[in-house]
């Protein structure tokens, strides 16, 4: 256990918080690329994949195509894909750019998946005779979207997006390491360096940082159950939805997730 | 073609070492999973804990995983240990969603017709839950596998030797073509796992044949991190 006494005391070691510390120091300003980075991609990712996921959900059309397009984006090494891009855009950009917007094309194609199939098996976790009911008592199909489905589907939704923030939070970890800003270039240094103390010490901080996220976006996926109506964890509901004839999909992408 | 010609021995070698790493946490994945999953479903909190516990070692990020193991198993830290370790943990964590899902998805109403036939408990698992939870076992067989492959190039990173040092290398030295050949063989093997579980499946789950369509049962398996303590 004495290692991790001596990672804790290197990450609350002020020397390593201050600013204009040697890089990959002050820790903060790592802590702020990796969120920053992992907020813009996944904004990005979440403006085409839900509306996509919307259209999907409601009308059940191109369901299969996303069920291929999930499975195969999780066979694909995040690593690879990184590389791969940031070489081509490489061959017709300054390096640096390259580098950045390879990064923020990866991460964002890797976002997409969950947070589609978050999207689309939200709304397909509605019960029908309910849509049928919005759709009797008059209300258009953007009503029922906006008024019906996507407020009882919320914490699917939200759990999509989980996925899919917990994924990108992982992979930048991966892209810091191999250049860009973040916490990885604190594991990164520690492996050049051979300093086990800063290798751990970002290793736990990136954990905590995950853990927490995941943690906010429990609450919020609490929070947005429709009451009465019971989330994923009400049993009623659950016995309601396999009878239901269609499937409740995968949500996630595990591979993705923990780069 | 031509570093790929070249170069084949390296790929090849690389490829052998890939799906030597991956196979160990596939097994271990199933191996461990499938009585933790069977015990979270004999209640509530069995399941909260399980599940719970299980999701958040699932949150943590594979490179910090890689490192942190080290200071808590005492192995070296660019020890292909480490991996297979890390590997195992995220294979057993979706694993055990998935089997919990699939001894759920056994009636009631069958499991209670075997007791009353005289089956003891222990009969009764490996009989009637076990064979009967077999298809959804068998997709998340098929999530693990896939995902664990495409993992294994990130150990690239804490010095193991598979398809990932393609990728570090082929960046270092600007070959596309060593990473685009990475990322084929990679997805390759994953295919060739997936073939191999889906005959199994064949062999094991004949009854299965008819009546299922594997993506149906693909999709019922819901993965660990949307779970949380949410559902």
């Amino acid at each position: 256990m004495n290692l991790f006494i001596d990672a804790f005391a290197w990450i609350f070691d002020p020397a390593n918080w201050v600013a204009g510390a040697q890089s990959p120091l002050p820790i903060q300003d790592r802590l702020a690329e990796h969120l920053l980075y992992t907020f813009v991609a996944v904004l990005i990712a979440a403006l085409i994949a839900l509306p996509l996921g919307f259209y999907i959900g409601h009308t059940g059309k191109g369901r299969q195509f996303v069920i291929s397009f999930t499975g195969g984006m999780r066979a694909l090494p995040t690593l690879g894909v990184l590389f791969f891009l940031t070489m081509v855009l490489g061959y017709s950009m300054v390096s640096t750019t390259a580098n950045f917007l390879g990064t923020m094309i990866a991460l964002v194609l890797l976002a997409i998946p969950s947070i589609l199939a978050g999207a689309y098996s939200g709304l397909e976790s509605v019960d029908r005779q309910t849509i049928d009911s919005a759709r009797a008592s008059g209300m258009t199909e953007l009503q029922i979207l906006v008024k019906v489905e996507i407020p009882l589907s919320l914490p699917l939704i939200v759990g999509g997006l989980r996925s899919g923030v917990l994924q990108v939070i992982a992979t930048v970890v991966i892209a810091s390491y191999v250049g860009l800003g973040g916490l990885g270039r604190i594991i990164a240094s520690g492996i050049g360096l051979n300093d086990y103390n800063r290798i751990l010490g970002g290793a736990i901080l990136i954990t905590a940082l995950a853990l927490l996220v995941d943690g906010v976006f429990a609450v919020i996926q609490r929070l947005t159950a429709t009451p009465g109506v019971g989330g994923p964890a009400d049993t009623g509901r659950s016995a309601v939805r396999r009878q239901a004839q269609r499937q409740p999909a995968t949500v996630g992408t595990p591979n993705q997730e923990r780069e | 073609m031509n570093w790929l010609i070249s170069n084949f021995d390296l790929v090849v070698g690389l490829t052998v070492n890939h799906i030597r790493l991956s196979v160990v946490p596939i097994i271990v994945g199933f191996v461990v999973a499938v009585p933790l999953a069977r015990i979270a479903v004999t209640g509530r909190t069995a399941r909260a804990v399980i599940i719970t516990s299980t999701s958040l070692l699932y949150t943590i990020p594979s490179l910090p995983l890689f490192v942190i193991l080290p200071a808590i198993i005492g192995t070296k830290v660019l020890s292909d240990i480490n991996l297979i370790v890390a590997l195992s943990i995220y294979a057993v964590a979706i694993m055990v969603r998935a089997a919990a899902d699939a001894f759920t998805s056994v009636p009631v109403d069958v499991k209670q017709a075997s007791l009353a036939m005289g089956y003891s408990r222990w009969q009764q698992f490996w009989r009637v839950e076990f064979p009967l939870a077999g298809p959804v076992l068998l997709a998340g067989m098929r999530v693990v596998s896939v995902s664990t492959i495409a993992l294994v190039s990130v150990g690239v990173l804490i010095g193991s030797q598979n398809l990932g040092y393609l990728f570090t290398n082929g960046k270092q030295r600007n070959i596309l073509e060593e990473v685009a050949t990475g990322i084929v063989a990679s997805l390759l093997i994953a295919l060739v796992f997936d073939l191999i579980l889906v005959l199994l499946g064949r062999l094991l789950l004949p009854w299965n044949r008819k009546n299922g369509s594997r993506s149906a049962q693909a999709d019922s398996v819901r993965l660990p991190i949307t779970v949380g303590d949410v559902g």
